[in-house]
């Protein structure tokens, strides 16, 4: 059952109405599928008679985020339950992940024991790699040093990266170290001179995918959920017909669509945290026992060679 | 003549108010220099330092406290302390020895800033 929303492209050909609908629609358990900067949306149900065939890409690949394996308190005493759950999602994705990305806060309080945990239960992802990139709450006491020996044997300064996928360049960012007080998020000069490097010989047509822990726009400073100098490191893709730019930190999904770049935070699958401004401070959210699961999630995403966006597509643990 | 006086009664009385204001005042600094050891708490919780900026008599030990369901860590901008990550419960303490102005700030989350005036 599909329910194709009325168009109302903007010049760039983004279907901001629809767009914004399906917004307001994540996390209930409708399907938003960006294709060609179109929005179609699919009712998701546990019979799920989805046209699986119409969301199919050249490949996929799914992002996890903010595991919080530590965390014990009355928005989730059971962190690893859930992520076993997300687990078990991942593994029932109509089109397998070629690899998964996790957005970082690994762990709650960075300790041998919570990586330990998460690396155990990981295990049973059925896919070929996992790429990781580090939260605030992974780079606690030791700046980072734990982190880059577990996670970032092949990475650069801080943790950051790049890789390449039948054709699509992967960016893996850190910006949740030496932060500044009163400050968002940062990259910082080291990183953004590697940045620009490492794009500078891609063709325009090579769709760049970036990966970071904290939201590289301004959702909610009075919140710190933004970083600092990331208009910078946009300004190094420019040239690129289809930016998408892949975030967690937030434990909710937001979307923003600003010219060719596709801008995506994914829930936690933890616990959920307040909508901007809605609460006295982004801490961990309780909510009904019942409703937990579905407000944490797993995020899978969809390349199809030629469409200008990926088809990225929120799911709930539990549709509720 | 008259006004003569009159000067002279409110200077005495002036006199006799600031002389008991300072009698008081050298009683509280005394008191403070016993409460020099003292320990004044700093509340973490909701993403935020209560007091955000408080003002101490050099030698006052303050102790921040996290109540929040998140670490946090309490770091001097000018590196003159660093707590570890503090997890709920958790306490971190510095004596300010040397007066001045302090200001601190989360470094995992670092829009909150607080600050220490020592005087």
């Amino acid at each position: 059952m599909s329910d194709i929303i009325k168009e109302n492209l903007n010049s760039d050909g983004i279907d901001r109405r629809g767009f914004l609908k399906c917004m307001a629609w994540a996390g209930t358990g409708t399907l938003c599928v960006m294709q060609g900067g179109v929005l179609k949306s699919f009712a998701f149900g546990p019979s799920s008679r989805i046209d699986r065939a119409a969301m199919k890409g050249d490949f996929a690949f799914a992002q996890i985020s903010d595991s919080h394996i530590g965390f014990n308190k009355a928005a989730n005493p059971d962190v690893t339950a859930t992520l076993r759950e997300a687990i078990a999602k991942l593994n029932a994705l109509p089109q397998s992940p070629e690899f998964v990305l996790h957005t970082g806060d690994l762990t709650q309080l960075s300790k041998a024991d919570e990586f330990d945990i998460l690396d155990q239960s990981l295990k049973s992802v059925r896919t070929d790699r996992i790429y990781y990139v580090p939260g605030e709450h992974d780079v606690l006491n030791d700046n980072g040093e734990q982190f880059r020996q577990r996670y970032g044997k092949e990475t650069s300064g801080d943790g950051w990266y790049s890789f390449d996928h039948k054709g699509v360049h992967f960016v893996g960012l850190v910006n949740v170290m030496n932060l500044k007080a009163g400050g968002l998020g940062s990259l910082g000069n080291d990183q953004l001179a590697w940045l620009k490097d490492d794009v500078k010989h891609l063709k325009h047509s090579t769709p760049i995918v970036v990966f970071a822990h904290i939201p590289l726009w301004t959702v909610y400073p009075a919140w710190g959920w933004g970083t600092d100098d990331s208009e910078q490191a946009l300004s190094y893709l420019k040239k690129f017909g289809s930016v998408s730019v892949l975030n967690g930190h937030i434990h909710q999904v937001m979307q923003k669509v600003e010219g060719n770049v596709t801008f995506h935070t994914a829930m936690s699958t933890a616990f959920p945290q307040p909508a901007p401004g809605q609460a006295a401070s982004p801490g961990p959210m309780k909510v009904p026992d019942d409703k937990l699961r579905s407000v944490l999630g797993i995020t899978d995403v969809n390349f199809v060679r030629g469409k200008h966006t990926l088809a990225v597509v929120d799911s709930p643990l539990v549709v509720g | 003549m008259k006004s003569y006086i009159r000067t002279v009664a409110v200077c005495a009385v002036l006199l006799g108010v600031v002389a008991s204001a300072a009698m008081i005042r050298g009683v509280s600094i005394a008191r403070a220099a016993e409460n020099k050891n003292a320990s004044v708490t700093v509340t973490v919780d909701n993403f935020s330092f209560t007091p955000k900026e408080i003002t101490v008599a050099a030698g006052t030990t303050i102790t921040w406290v996290n109540h929040d369901d998140v670490p946090h860590t309490v770091v001097s901008t000018d590196k003159k302390f660093r707590s570890k990550a503090l997890d709920t419960d958790d306490q971190f303490s510095f004596t300010f020895t040397d007066a001045g102005t302090y200001a601190y700030f989360c470094s995992v989350h670092p829009i909150m800033t607080g600050k220490i005036i020592v005087k």
